[in-house]
This record gives C-alpha cells, sequence and structure tokens, in this order.
C-alpha cells in the first residue's frame, strides 16, 4: 500500500494513546447492520504500479485518438494544440494539490492567478467583470439565466433555436424544477441566423434572451439589434461562446450590448478529455450586476504592510454565508483548468491569439471551398469562424459519420445525433477546422466524404 | 508526541521585538527564494507572443460576416521563458499538499499520485472528442462503466450517476431525482429538511431546486435531533439532506431510523457523501437506507483539486430513484459493446430528469480515480478508512486536554477532529490560532464550520500522513493552542512570515476591485 504511511507499529503507538484496543473499536458508532466487515466482494485486491498502468494503457488503447486521423469534430468541444508548458506549469504541486484558498496568506499563487485570468476573460468577452470560473459551458449557460431572472425579477427565457442543444436541455432540465419557463424553437436551415424571429418573441415577460455566437451551425451575426430589442422590453442578452478563439477573429459579444457572457473555456489549454474536466467563463458587462453573479470572485486589496495581495471576496452570494438565500449552490470552481486557459491565454497575447484566430479562419475557409465541390455537398454558411455546416443532400449525417469513421476519418458531428427526430437536421454534418487541421486532412476528408456519400443509399 | 526540530532553527533567529523580519529591507522588495511577482498585465506586451503561429494577411479573404474585431481585445503576451518564470514564481506563493500538512476539515487534502496524471494524460483518453462515434471510444465508455461498478459496490448502491461535475452539483442532481420522482406519482411536496450542521451547499442546493428549506437543530453530543426531525415529518417533506459522517466529525448513530421515519411518510434521504473517505469499504450507505449521495472524487477518490477545482460528483441512487437518474448514461449490449443513452435512444431514456451537463461529467476525474481505485483495491481502500478515522483520533486525544473538543465525550470521530475556541484568551480567536500555524508552516484547519460550534476549528490529517507528520503538527499546534490560551498578543498579528501577512478583506469587499485597469 505504497500511499499509506502508517506502519503497524505506528498504529498500535496511536491507539495506545487514543485508548483503544483496535482500530474497529474507533467505528463504534456504527450500528452493527451497516458493518462491512471482512473483504468486499466483486473488487479487485491493490495492484502495484506497473499493473495499474497496464491496466489503464489497455483500455486507452481501445479509442481512437483525435490527434492521429483526421479529425474535425467539435460543436462546443475543440482540438487546439495547447503549447507544451502549459501541462508542466499546471502539474507543479503549488497549483495542482492546493484547495480553494480559503487562508489567502498563503494561497496567493492561485489567486493572484484567478485575477489575472477574470482580467483575461473580461477583456475577451467586452466585459466588466468575470467570475473565477464555474463547472463548464453548459452550466454556465444555466448560471446566466438564473441570474437574468434574479436581475429582472422575471421568469421567462427566451433561447435561441440555434443554441447547443445540450446547453438547452441543460436550461431546460433546470427550468423545469424552478418554474421558470423557457421558450426554444429548432434552428432554421438558412444560411444566416433568424434573429428576427427571436426579436419577435421578446415580450415584457422576457427575462433574458440567449444566443450563441458562433451558433451551433457555426454561423456569426451582428447581435446589436437582439441586444437593443432586449433591452427596449427590459430583458438581458445572454451571449454563449463556445469557442473562445474566434473572439480573435470577431466583435466581442459585450462590445454588440451583451449584459451576460458565457462561455466553454476548453479550446485554450485544457484539451477535449472526453468533455470534462471542462472550464465555464462567466462575465457580466455592468458591474453593478456583480452581486447577483454566481460562483467565486477573487479581488484586489492589500496586507497589514500596506503591499497589494489577493483575496476571494464579495462571499455574502455565496452557499456557505447565505446557504438557501446564495445566488447559486456552487462550491467548487474549476481552478486548475482556469490555470490552463489563462497560461495558453498569456502565452498567446493579443498578437498570438489573433494570429491563432487568422489560422483557424484561414484553414476554415479553405475547408469550405474544397467541401462545397464534393458532389451532393452544400456549404451552409454565408459566414463562419473556425466551423461550418455542410448539407449532404439528402444523405444520413450519422451514417456518414460512422462510415467515414471506417475509413479512418473523424469527419465532424452530426447534427441528427444533437436534435434527434429533427428531420431536417438528419442531413446536416458540422464541421470544425482549427490549427491542427493541416491541409492534407482537409483533402483527405473531401476524398472519403465524396466515396461515403456514393455508396451511402 | 515532541518532534524536535532538527535543523536547529531557533524562534529568536527571525524576529526582532517589533515583530518584524531581521536584515535591511532589499531593494526589489525580493528576500532570496521568497520572490515578488508583479501582474501579468504590468509585465506582457500586446505584441509579445510564446507561440509560433503565422503572421496575418491583412488581405486574406474572410468569410466573417463583417464582423471582423476592430477594437484591440486588450490582451498581453509572454514568451515561453517568462511565462514559465511567471507561473513558477506564482506557484511559490502557495500552499499545496505537495508541500506539506494540509488538514483542512471536511475537504480531505490527501496525497494526490502522479500515476493518476499520468494515466489521465494518456493519449487515448486526453484526446478523444466527447461526441465521436462511439465505436471510437469504446474504452472511455469502458473506464465510466468501471468506475460506476466500483462506486456501486462500496457504497452498496444499485445505480450511479456519472455526469454531475462536483459535489455540489451531485447534491443538485440528487434532489432533482427527488423531485422527479414524487412528481411522478402526482405528489407535491415543498420542504426539504436541512440539519444546521449542513455544508452550505446543502440548503443552497435544496433552495435551487425549488423548495422550502427547514433546518433541524443538532443535539448537544453533536448530531441530528432525532426528535425533533421526527416531530417536522409529514406528507410536506420531500427529502431530508443529512451529512455521514457528519461536520462535526461524528457518525449518525441513528442513520437507519431517521431513513426509516423519512421513507414511512413518503420522503427520500439525501446523503452528503463529502466525507465518504472515513467510511470507504467499512460502511455501505446503501445498508443504511440512503436514496441518494454524491460522491466527491476529488475527496475520498485522490483527484487533486487544483486551486478550486475541477472536482467531480457522481451521485449513487437507490432502485426508487435510480430510473430518473440524468442523461447521458452508459449501457452495455450482451457482445460487451458499450453504448451511451442520450436524447437520441428515446426508447430506453425512461423518465429521466433531463441533463445536467452538455456532456459525460468530468471524464479526466474519472480516470484518476479508477486509477487510484485499481492501486488501492478493495483491501487498501478499506485502509484508507481505518488509517484516516486513527489519525484524526490520535489527533483529537492528543488535543483535547488543553483545547476545548465539544464533542470528545461523544465517543470517537470520524475523519475530523472538531474542537472550539472556548478557553481562549478574550480577544485572541479561531483565526488568530489558524495564522499562527501559517507561521509554523502548516496550511490551517477549517474554520468557523461547522456553525454548531464557538470558533470552530475541524481538523482532517487524512490517511495519507505519516505518524512523524502528525506528532510534528501536534507539537505546533499545541504551541499555538498555548498562545492563544495565554493572552499572547504577538499571535493576532500573525502570520509573520507568510508572502503576504493579514488581508483587508473587508476593504476588498466594499469596494471590489476585480480586474485589472489600465
Amino acid at each position: 500500500m505504497r500511499y499509506l504511511p502508517l506502519t503497524d507499529t505506528d498504529r498500535q503507538e496511536m491507539l495506545a494513546t487514543i485508548g483503544a484496543a483496535t482500530v474497529d473499536d474507533l467505528f463504534v458508532d456504527v450500528p452493527e447492520v451497516a458493518r462491512l466487515d471482512g473483504p468486499i466482494h466483486g473488487l479487485p485486491m491493490h495492484a502495484s504500479e506497473m499493473a495499474v498502468e497496464r491496466h489503464m494503457k489497455k483500455l486507452a488503447a481501445k479509442n481512437l485518438v483525435a490527434g492521429e486521423v483526421p479529425f474535425f469534430l467539435g460543436a462546443g468541444a475543440y482540438r487546439h494544440h495547447v503549447p507544451a508548458s502549459v501541462d508542466t506549469i499546471i502539474q507543479r504541486g503549488e497549483f495542482l494539490t492546493a484547495y480553494t484558498p480559503y487562508q489567502p496568506e498563503i494561497a496567493q499563487g492561485t489567486l493572484q492567478m484567478l485575477f489575472e485570468f477574470q482580467t483575461q476573460v473580461a477583456r475577451l468577452y467586452g466585459c466588466a467583470v468575470a467570475n473565477a470560473s464555474l463547472y463548464d459551458g453548459s452550466t454556465a449557460c444555466w448560471e446566466a439565466v438564473a441570474m437574468a431572472t434574479r436581475v429582472t425579477k422575471r421568469k421567462r427565457a427566451v433561447l435561441s433555436g440555434a443554441l447547443h442543444p445540450h446547453y438547452a436541455q441543460v436550461v431546460k432540465t433546470m427550468a423545469h424544477f424552478t418554474g421558470d419557463t423557457i421558450a426554444d424553437a429548432l434552428p432554421a436551415i438558412t444560411p444566416d441566423p433568424e434573429l428576427a424571429g427571436l426579436i419577435a418573441r421578446i415580450d415584457e415577460d422576457t427575462a433574458c434572451v440567449v444566443v450563441q455566437y458562433p451558433d451551433i451551425l457555426g454561423r456569426i451575426s451582428d447581435l446589436t439589434p437582439v441586444a437593443e430589442a432586449a433591452h427596449a422590453k427590459g430583458a438581458l442578452l445572454v451571449v454563449v461562446n463556445t469557442e473562445p478563439v474566434a473572439l480573435g477573429a470577431i466583435k466581442s459579444p459585450g462590445e454588440m450590448g451583451a449584459d451576460i457572457v458565457v462561455g466553454e473555456g476548453q479550446s485554450l489549454g485544457v484539451g477535449l478529455q472526453f468533455g470534462g474536466p471542462y472550464l465555464g467563463l462567466f462575465a457580466v458587462r455592468d458591474p453593478k450586476h456583480v452581486r447577483q453573479m454566481p460562483g467565486r470572485l477573487c479581488g484586489e486589496t492589500t496586507d497589514a504592510e500596506g503591499k497589494r495581495a489577493f483575496v476571494l471576496t464579495l462571499s455574502t452570494r455565496e452557499q456557505h454565508i447565505r446557504r438557501e438565500k446564495a445566488t447559486s449552490n456552487i462550491c467548487t470552481n474549476s481552478g486548475l483548468c482556469a490555470l490552463a486557459f489563462t497560461v495558453h491565454m498569456t502565452l498567446l497575447g493579443e498578437r498570438g491569439l489573433r494570429e491563432l484566430a487568422a489560422e483557424n479562419h484561414r484553414l476554415a475557409c479553405i475547408a469550405a471551398d474544397r467541401l462545397a465541390k464534393v458532389p451532393g455537398v452544400e456549404v451552409l454558411n454565408n459566414a463562419f469562424f473556425n466551423e461550418f455546416t455542410l448539407m449532404l443532400g439528402g444523405k444520413p449525417a450519422r451514417e456518414i459519420i460512422r462510415d467515414l469513421a471506417d475509413r479512418g476519418v473523424l469527419g465532424g458531428v452530426s447534427l441528427g445525433r444533437l436534435y434527434p427526430g429533427v428531420e431536417a437536421l438528419e442531413h446536416a454534418l458540422l464541421v470544425a477546422v482549427t490549427e491542427t487541421t493541416t491541409e492534407e486532412d482537409i483533402e483527405r476528408l473531401a476524398q472519403e466524404l465524396e466515396a461515403s456519400i456514393k455508396e451511402t443509399v | 508526541m515532541n518532534a524536535p526540530n532538527k535543523s536547529g532553527w531557533k524562534p529568536e533567529m527571525e524576529l526582532s521585538e517589533d515583530g518584524m523580519h531581521n536584515g535591511p529591507a532589499t531593494t526589489t522588495g525580493n528576500r532570496a527564494l521568497m520572490l515578488e511577482e508583479p501582474l501579468l498585465f504590468e509585465i506582457g506586451r500586446a505584441e509579445v507572443t510564446g507561440v509560433d503561429l503565422p503572421p496575418v494577411d491583412a488581405n486574406a479573404p474572410t468569410r466573417l460576416g463583417g464582423l471582423a474585431r476592430s477594437e484591440a481585445i486588450g490582451l498581453v503576451g509572454l514568451t515561453e521563458p517568462e511565462t514559465v518564470r511567471h507561473y513558477t514564481r506564482l506557484s511559490r506563493q502557495n500552499y499545496g499538499i505537495d508541500l506539506g500538512f494540509f488538514p483542512l476539515g471536511s475537504c480531505t487534502m490527501k496525497h494526490n499520485p502522479r500515476l493518476n496524471e499520468k494515466m489521465a494524460r494518456l493519449p487515448g483518453f486526453a484526446d478523444i472528442h466527447p461526441l465521436a462515434p462511439q465505436s471510437t471510444v469504446q474504452g472511455a465508455l469502458e473506464v465510466v462503466h468501471q468506475l460506476g461498478h466500483w462506486l456501486c459496490t462500496l457504497t452498496g448502491m444499485p445505480a450511479v450517476a456519472m455526469s454531475p461535475k462536483a459535489g455540489a452539483h451531485g447534491e443538485l442532481c440528487g434532489i432533482l431525482a427527488i423531485r422527479a420522482a414524487h412528481e411522478a406519482r402526482g405528489d407535491a411536496r415543498e420542504v426539504v429538511l436541512v440539519p444546521e450542521s449542513a455544508h452550505g451547499t446543502n440548503p443552497a442546493t435544496a433552495a435551487f431546486a425549488n423548495y422550502r428549506v427547514e433546518d433541524i437543530p443538532a443535539t448537544p453530543e453533536g448530531r441530528v435531533d432525532v426528535a425533533a426531525l421526527k416531530a417536522r415529518l409529514g406528507p410536506d417533506v420531500a427529502a431530508v439532506m443529512i451529512t455521514n459522517p457528519n461536520t462535526c466529525g461524528l457518525f449518525e448513530k441513528d442513520f437507519r431510523e431517521i431513513a426509516d421515519a423519512v421513507h414511512a411518510v413518503g420522503g427520500y434521504v439525501y446523503c452528503d457523501g463529502a466525507n465518504f473517505n472515513a467510511i470507504v469499504g467499512k460502511v455501505r450507505p446503501g445498508d443504511l437506507g440512503v436514496d441518494a449521495m454524491h460522491i466527491n472524487l476529488h475527496k475520498t477518490f485522490s483527484t487533486p483539486h487544483g486551486g478550486g477545482g475541477p472536482g467531480s460528483g457522481p451521485v449513487v441512487l437507490s432502485e426508487a430513484l435510480a430510473p430518473y437518474a440524468p442523461l447521458p448514461f452508459i449501457r452495455q449490449k450482451d457482445g460487451g459493446e458499450f453504448y451511451l443513452v442520450e436524447e437520441e435512444n428515446r426508447e430506453e431514456r425512461g423518465p429521466t430528469f433531463g441533463r445536467m451537463t452538455a456532456f459525460h461529467g468530468q471524464m479526466g476525474m474519472f480516470t484518476r480515480a479508477l486509477t487510484y481505485m485499481l492501486s488501492h483495491g478493495a483491501d487498501g481502500l478499506q485502509q484508507v478508512a481505518e488509517d484516516a478515522v486513527l489519525n484524526a483520533n490520535y489527533i483529537l486525544r492528543s488535543m483535547e486536554d488543553i483545547l476545548h473538543a465539544p464533542f470528545a465525550a461523544s465517543g470517537p470521530c470520524m475523519h475530523e477532529a472538531l474542537f472550539g475556541d472556548k478557553d481562549f484568551t478574550e480577544g485572541l480567536t479561531t483565526l488568530d490560532v489558524a495564522k499562527g500555524l501559517i507561521d509554523e508552516g502548516y496550511h490551517p484547519m477549517t474554520v468557523y464550520f461547522p456553525l454548531v460550534v464557538h470558533g470552530a476549528m475541524l481538523v482532517e490529517p487524512t490517511e495519507t500522513e505519516s505518524k512523524a507528520a502528525i506528532d510534528q503538527f501536534i507539537t505546533a499546534f499545541r504551541a499555538v493552542v498555548t498562545r492563544a490560551l495565554d493572552g499572547d498578543e504577538a499571535l493576532k498579528q500573525a502570520p509573520y512570515y507568510a508572502p503576504r501577512r493579514r488581508l483587508d478583506e473587508t476593504g476588498a469587499a466594499r469596494k471590489p476591485k476585480l480586474a485589472f485597469e489600465g
């Protein structure tokens, strides 16, 4: 038992100090009926480091690694190159093995990092204040809706049909239990987002309008009219972003009038990890909304010698003080993922993020042009960043995806999987391109897609 | 008991009469290996980058729909060496479990094995997409399946929901399943009972799920007042949320009796499993009548908490609640193939309450936790609970002669020992002891929690501390407590040796400065 430092001699000495004969005497308050004496059936005994490694590697080997094949999946999780120094920094024990910074005098490293992270996120989103991270983009999206209902004292949220359907599901699940009403829709298969329809659904009872940017089909559009329409009715505009790299190329949501901006930070530093842990980003444009925000906030202050220092602050909004009156039940944030994000962002800087965004967009343009030439394929989008939708001329995208996987290409995400039962989207394939995509990968996808479409009835 | 300091250090070598450091001030503000670090925004520059990317071609065609960014974002960059140095310097302002004893009660700061990290980074786990075709991620689905099997077996529960992303998210999952189960039988209930010793997340969770929260008092022995709880039970009570072992560090002896009474009125029992560390392999919560319990993988199963997260909070569920578990969940076909039940397999969904998060939960944490479980095995996990409880009781009994231990007479504690500030000289507080411990090289224990004890100090050593390390802590803890009992005014100014002295937390809240300006 390599992780347990007590020896049997230690245990005996300690029991003597305690005044107990055996360790089981310490479990005396556990009723007999609930005691598990003897071995646990159905689980193996302890194993050496080497044996465990062998077991886990066998399981890992059953998975097709994204980096080993032409890879085009997105839909809220993107494969970007993460500089090597990001992982070495997050593995420093002082970051990796620290807890929530409850004792700020010996947690300045985490706290200063979070303060810098908050600043980066706020600027990226065009907002005044960001929090110190939430679980992921989808739960942050629900927290934004919940915050909007607190701010406006209204209970109806209008969701864009082109919001990531999983995000919409999370919001609807929660709203069902809180009694909030959710108005949603399906995305129209048109080159441009259907913002006019969205604006028409805003009324005097609307707490917020939730729009994704770029949206689930990869489309981008000026959100200023939605913001104006929402504000005219006293509602807030919530903008969801699942690809922060895009904001190196396109206008920030705050610049277009968003009141709350939330998103998924996985793209920077965190990696795919089969869906988690990811990083929920959350920011507000107007500083007066700060006390309604969920989650942890790090603030600047001074110490007894007047030196600048950082501390978790405004905790009177939080569950450990306000209990049932808290703005959220959230306790954990996603600190280590926030560190990965902020280190990656620091390495990029303004110039690097812009160059990275431009490279993503350049390759996406090449991919869209090449894939449009595949017989039977049409690119839906007029405007996009690094992700766009292909219409497959009546072929079922789910089958095409499976067939492409058999051909050694991870060709994208079928919108049929995300919108089950919606016929119009059965033939839509969402393709994402990043700086890790090569022009050879694009060519390979085009060729295999052409072959697959020909062979699929 | 006394572990002498062998380095030759003596207190008078460091402190002058005014309590300040000896020696002249330095020009930089640094002190040898204690290095100050400016903010990123004070040292970074907009034009500097630490990655090599092709320069932007201003004339390249774009399809950005006229939305190209025209304004600067306001970010700054550092080159790679500057980046590594910036964050390395920051890291040195932090206390972590790798550095020393971290007895933060109810937070369970145990050793984080590096094998877990290595396994989570295998490209077969780290570099796969959550929406990849399921035929290409069979190994990942098997990890979730195996981990679920361990959790169900260890807790004696029939089902587990894997997607909750942290303990509090798991609480929400359990409470929503309870709400869904009541709704399914047309039984609208409004109240959730929460003992006052509960984690603040419990009442916040119940309120977030639109329940009215009512407190249940604790007995003078530090356990749920069973009589008060039973008296409040009725057809309007949806659930009771109980932490076991509880936040006073005690096992709730009457848990089964409480559970039976709650079930008798049609309610459900939520158990906050944050302290599962103390009973893993020794007690199966399923045998106690639990309907839902979250398990913080970062606490019991050693996934690192990274300065505040990520966590991971799978929830085990009873037969009654299992059908309402959130999407997605994993099933196995007869032939062995794993597959996900999600929105599209409608026929298999059952009455699930819906989806809590975009993807499958904290996969990276699952890999770490399973690695840890396989390393310990069933036998090792039993030893984990025994050693954690042994260490905590050793601290309780080694301190109770000088430090008020309100529940020491109630019997052994579980994984954590609880003390109060009753005997301190007036003017000195629990916080002063905590800050004094910082100067001794320790991360302080949890302070002022649970709320039922005045000036609470909750000490949780965990099973990964050696006897020598605990003895050394006890020596230091006794010394600082003695100073508090003796009225040592210098304690009010502690810490003296931390990277920062005591912070102005009130000022931070009064005039919040939450982002760098300039």
